[in-house]
């Protein structure tokens, strides 16, 4: 993955567009302008936008706006999106309470 | 129910065996099918609304219908955040809209 | 903590994780497959249309049906399913964490496959979050799963095989579908799925996309509107549409997101819909004994997801010794064949994003099917399926190279011809003889086929198509015939109504109509 080597790369200031308001992150409500806006604050990486923001740290675990938030970070670094590292992939894969995930039984019995 | 296919060209009679059951939306009384998805359900009793989000106050409902997306939650039988189209319906749920994490609405809250 | 062993673990119960239990268990493997969802068979069971291919890739079935005789298959041979099981966590040494109900279980496999296959994509525009707006998966989930309709007046955003199979199921289930809609120029699925809906009366706009989805607590309207080369919105193009439904099929991503935590080399590849495990032929991972199969290592079709499970489940059976080399390159070596025949034609994967202008055969491919759904009637007669003869005959508008030939073992007669490339466009054989069977017609998977009588002696004509509506017409019904773009070309009686176990929930429907318009009507619809 590319993206140290375009850290130096100048991208501009950020400017608003009509479409800014528009919600990306459907479980935690976060809008392009805000995705936009960080990426100009230096936020140029996928990992560093969702702590930062926390788009695709929501109840979905960024299933559905993954693909979409990557696509704005892209443009506005103007590179293509496959040169943007993914977020990391850890456990759990899918929204667990606490309760249950520290769960572990003594017997596996299937 | 309206919102039923009553027999599809090539599915013939879908819910035909299934058990009819009753349950609560917001205190009114409703009729599904016992396992079915209380999003399907809901869907058939004409519901679009599932929660209103925490942030903006916007409406949400059934998007992805595989559990994938969480924005068909609500407060089932008491516990927030339940996935109704992943949730089978049984007799006498209490099923309510979502208000952010809670079933008051906001200025209740 | 007690940790269980298996040979195999798969991840996934669908086309391509059922196929590889089945291969891997016929070895001897002891098999367990998890799957988060209460069913299984992933996609499979919502598909109710008959599947492309040839016989040995399960053509002219319904999906539905395929999903049972895999579940069966694997059940017979003693594969655990085990449904509502969510894998949280997967990790290099090939240990599994399962979520199955309140509780976490820890698993450890001698060998994984991977086989979660993918998620739809989203794209946004103003009022995307509304309620009413969903993905087609989840209105092919609550019509075919649960009997439920997903609205009643509908607007489809997307052309590919997606969009235009769940417009069609729409139909069926008895939604109105005001518009099919895409961005791109041209209809990126099987022309035939387009032509199926088109001559419903669907109209299609390429070109267009949604602007703004209206309403303030559901969607009420949607206004679309025309893009320019760089997907622009074009002042004044504005078009809008009352409905109470929107669905997107924009594409599918594949969930790889176990193979990476599992350490897997991965690629972002565009062609195989995004991040992507490295693999090698037959799905092996940069992790030896993680396997990948189905649309998790690239978005194809559920009938290559399921060779590319065999495949998974013979490699993965020799790596643990329980085939031997010599036999499992024996496996390899049928099973590349099959799957080569499907990756051929215009929808290729390699031929991803090409534009392709004729046929294999060398005819110029129809510019309106591509634009609007359907072959215009100056444009048909070029096809080899489409000829003229005394009495009745076939008319095969099939006039894309896509790999399917059910029409050709369907016919015992031999009136039609696709000789051993499965992907040539059925020819009608010039010296044969039409029985009126009607099986080629009910075998097409594209609905292409029709039983043309193009003179009857009264200065009629009767035309058979296939009818997978309800309510089915009777004999005497009168109506109207629609052309192929869904527009009325005449007056129409219904002469015939044939149902049969082998035509598999496809109803013939003959009509007759003035024999002007024998190459004209398509569609019937009864008068109101």
């Amino acid at each position: 993955m590319g993206e140290l080597k375009y850290r130096s790369k100048d991208i501009g200031e950020f400017v608003p567009q009509p479409d800014d308001d528009m919600i990306v992150c459907r479980c935690e409500e976060v809008t392009k302008g805000e995705i936009r806006k960080a990426v100009h604050e230096g936020l140029w990486t996928i990992a560093e936008i969702r702590r930062y923001l926390r788009c695709g740290m929501g109840l979905c675990q960024g299933q559905t706006c993954a693909k979409l938030v990557k696509g704005i970070v892209a443009r506005e670094l103007k590179v293509s999106p496959a040169e943007l590292e993914p977020a990391t992939s850890r456990a759990p894969m899918r929204p667990t309470e606490m309760h249950v995930f520290a769960d572990e039984t003594e017997e596996t019995d299937l | 129910m309206a919102g039923r296919i009553k027999t599809h060209p090539i599915l013939g009679t879908q819910n035909e065996d299934k058990r009819v059951v009753t349950f609560s939306y917001d205190g009114k009384e409703m009729k599904g099918y016992e396992g079915e998805p209380i999003a399907a359900a809901l869907k058939a009793n004409g519901v679009q609304v599932h929660r209103y989000t925490m942030k903006q106050h916007k409406p949400r409902g059934i998007f992805c219908a595989i559990g994938r997306c969480t924005d068909c939650v609500m407060v089932v039988d008491g516990e927030p955040n339940v996935r109704t189209c992943m949730t089978p319906l049984a007799e006498g749920m209490d099923v309510r809209t979502q208000y952010g994490v809670s079933d008051k609405p906001f200025d209740k809250q | 903590m007690k940790i269980e062993r298996f040979d195999l673990i798969i991840v996934g119960a669908g086309p391509s994780g059922l196929s590889a239990a089945i291969e891997a268990a016929k070895h001897g493997m002891k098999v367990v497959v998890f799957d988060e969802n209460a069913r299984p068979g992933g996609q499979l069971f919502k598909q109710i249309h008959k599947f492309f291919g040839s016989k040995e890739h399960k053509a002219k079935i319904r999906g539905f049906h395929i999903g049972e005789q895999l579940l069966k298959e694997a059940d017979d041979l003693g594969v655990r399913v085990e449904l509502n099981s969510t894998v949280v966590g997967l990790y290099q040494d090939r240990e599994v964490v399962v979520r199955m109900g309140e509780e976490v279980h820890h698993f450890k496999g001698d060998s994984i496959i991977i086989a979660t296959g993918a998620a739809e994509n989203m794209v946004m525009f103003d009022g995307w979050n509304l309620p009413g707006v969903m993905g087609a998966g989840a209105a092919q989930t609550l019509m075919n799963l649960y009997g439920v309709k997903p609205g009643e007046k509908i607007l489809m955003l997307g052309s590919g095989n997606v969009g235009l199979v769940v417009s069609y199921q729409l139909l069926q289930a008895g939604c109105e579908v005001v518009a099919l809609v895409d961005a791109a120029p041209k209809i990126g699925g099987y022309g035939v799925h387009a032509a199926k809906v088109a001559r419903t009366g669907v109209p299609f706009y390429l070109s267009h996309t949604i602007k703004k989805a209206e309403g303030d607590e559901y969607v009420t309207g949607v206004t679309i509107a025309e893009v320019d080369s760089h997907f622009q919105f074009i002042p004044g193009t504005d078009k809008h549409f009352d409905v109470d439904t929107i669905c997107v099929a924009v594409g599918l991503s594949p969930m790889s997101q176990l193979l990476k935590m599992a350490g897997c080399e991965m690629e972002d590849n565009p062609k195989r819909g995004g991040q992507v495990p490295i693999i090698g032929k037959y799905g092996e991972t940069s992790v030896p004994g993680i396997f990948s199969a189905g649309d998790v290592s690239g978005i194809e079709e559920a009938s290559s997801a399921m060779i590319e499970g065999r495949m998974s489940g013979v490699v993965a059976s020799e790596y643990l010794g329980f085939i031997s080399k010599e036999e499992r390159d024996e496996e390899l070596e049928k099973l590349d064949n099959s799957l080569d025949a499907l990756r051929q034609g215009m929808f290729a994967p390699k031929n991803r994003g090409k534009k392709i202008e004729n046929t294999e055969e060398g005819i110029h491919i129809s510019e309106n099917l591509l634009k609007k759904g359907y072959v215009a009637d100056d444009e048909i007669e070029r096809f080899p399926g489409v000829t003229h003869k005394v009495g009745i005959h076939p008319v095969i508008e099939c006039t894309q190279n896509i790999p399917c030939n059910p029409c050709q073992d369907a016919c015992s007669k031999h009136c039609i011809k696709i000789g051993s490339e499965i992907t040539a466009l059925p020819a009608v054989e010039a010296d044969s003889t039409c029985i009126n069977c009607g099986m080629c017609v009910a075998s097409c998977p594209g609905q292409a086929i029709f039983l043309v009588d193009e003179d009857t002696k009264d200065g009629r004509a009767t035309v058979t198509l296939p009818y997978e509506f309800l309510p089915i017409p009777k004999v005497g019904d009168a109506g109207i015939a629609l052309g192929r773009s869904g527009q009325k070309v005449c007056d129409a009686v219904v002469t015939n109504i044939r149902t049969s176990k082998a035509f598999d929930g496809t109803s013939l429907l003959t009509i007759s109509v003035p024999k002007e318009y024998a190459m004209k009507a398509r569609f019937f619809k009864a008068a109101d």
